[in-house]
């Protein structure tokens, strides 16, 4: 498909996220507190996506953003869950 | 009496859901899937949302993968296939992990049973690392294919290369026979490169949207990709396979690549054991 046949196809639902990332940062705006490692890698990514990628695909590039990047194996589970960014080295 | 399918109206396309957690799901969406034009439903082990408390339970569970679930799904024209293990979530334990470990050769014998899985990480613990080697000996010793479940967000990426290295030091199992699933755009290549079929699953939130699953198809191909709907008890669509093949169609793609990707590509993994024989 070229960029208008893409464009038609998936416009109106981009700019609908888009509208809602907005408003989800106005809302963690309006609450006050403190922000968490969460919200800086989310700060961080949408720093990413409005730069000139060079031909980096953005969505890998969110994704490696939020990953952590160290190889050893921790010494235990700390719990099951994953928050969606990586908090640092516990 | 249950309700049962005799004629179902021209489905729109056949296709095998390689990885449901139909234990979660009611009976009404064996039938959704029925009438998608779902021919096989593969279940791997999993975690039931709570730790289970002895191997017992897990006893009871592979008794419920093995005899129980394809009964259920017999009565909407579907053929049910399983994968067996202790699920990464609960390999911290690594004593209750071994109890259920020499639970599974005996259940190996039943024919719905395609191999291991879904084995992997969960937080990238030296535990779960040695649990996950395990499971790949047993794989290796009885000859089993491998399902792999990768690590959730922030630990997918980490996980996935803890578990490459795993597999890539076990040089009894070929990697052709072992897929690694829940890949996304910066995991999908190294498991490719390794040699491994990938999965995607397609969960609206925390793993693959239909749009990017077809993104990754154009970018990377689709020759060792399939995509699953991973249906549980948590968030998901049972309904996902279907509705990506609608996005596949949406982007103009032809109807053979759909087939590829929906029916023969995991047909063409599963066939690697011999359990598996599509009516």
């Amino acid at each position: 498909m070229n960029r208008r046949q893409l464009l038609d196809l998936y416009f109106l639902e981009a700019r609908g996220k888009l509208i809602d990332l907005a408003a989800f940062l106005d809302r963690i705006e309006r609450a006050g507190g403190a922000d968490d490692h969460r919200l800086e890698a989310f700060r961080a990514a949408l720093h990413q996506l409005t730069r000139d990628a060079g031909g980096k695909p953005r969505a890998e590039t969110v994704l490696l953003l939020m990953s952590d990047p160290t190889v050893e194996p921790l010494d235990h589970a700390p719990a099951k869950g994953a928050t969606g960014a990586w908090p640092g080295p516990v | 009496m249950a309700r049962t399918i005799t004629a179902t109206p021209s489905p729109p396309m056949r296709y095998i859901e390689p990885h449901a957690h139909m234990v979660s799901r009611v009976t009404d969406d064996y039938e959704r899937l029925a009438l998608a034009g779902c021919v096989a439903v593969c279940e791997p082990a999993f975690w039931a949302g709570f730790d289970r408390s002895s191997a017992a339970g897990f006893y009871d569970y592979f008794r419920q993968l093995t005899v129980t679930e394809p009964l259920r799904a017999a009565k909407y024209g579907l053929q049910h296939y399983c994968w067996l293990c202790i699920n990464p979530k609960e390999s911290e334990d690594v004593k209750l992990a071994t109890e259920v470990i020499e639970l599974i050769p005996p259940f190996i014998k039943n024919t719905n049973v395609l191999g291991i899985g879904e084995i992997g990480l969960n937080k990238n613990s030296r535990n779960e690392l040695k649990v996950l080697e395990m499971h790949v000996d047993l794989a290796a010793r009885l000859g089993q294919l491998v399902l792999v479940h990768t690590p959730h967000l922030e630990d997918k990426l980490k996980g996935t290369r803890l578990i490459l290295d795993v597999l890539k030091n076990e040089r009894r199992l070929p990697p052709e026979r072992i897929i690694i699933d829940h890949v996304e755009e910066h995991t999908v290549r190294l498991v490719l490169d390794a040699g491994h079929w990938a999965g995607m699953t397609l969960y609206p939130e925390t793993k693959c949207t239909a749009a990017r699953a077809v993104d990754i198809l154009e970018t990377v191909g689709r020759e060792k990709l399939w995509l699953n709907s991973a249906c549980d008890w948590g968030v998901s669509d049972p309904l996902a396979v279907p509705k990506a093949a609608l996005e596949i169609k949406r982007r103009g793609h032809p109807e053979a690549q759909i087939e590829d990707v929906l029916f023969n590509n995991p047909k063409k993994f599963l066939s690697q054991s011999p359990n598996f024989k599509l009516d």
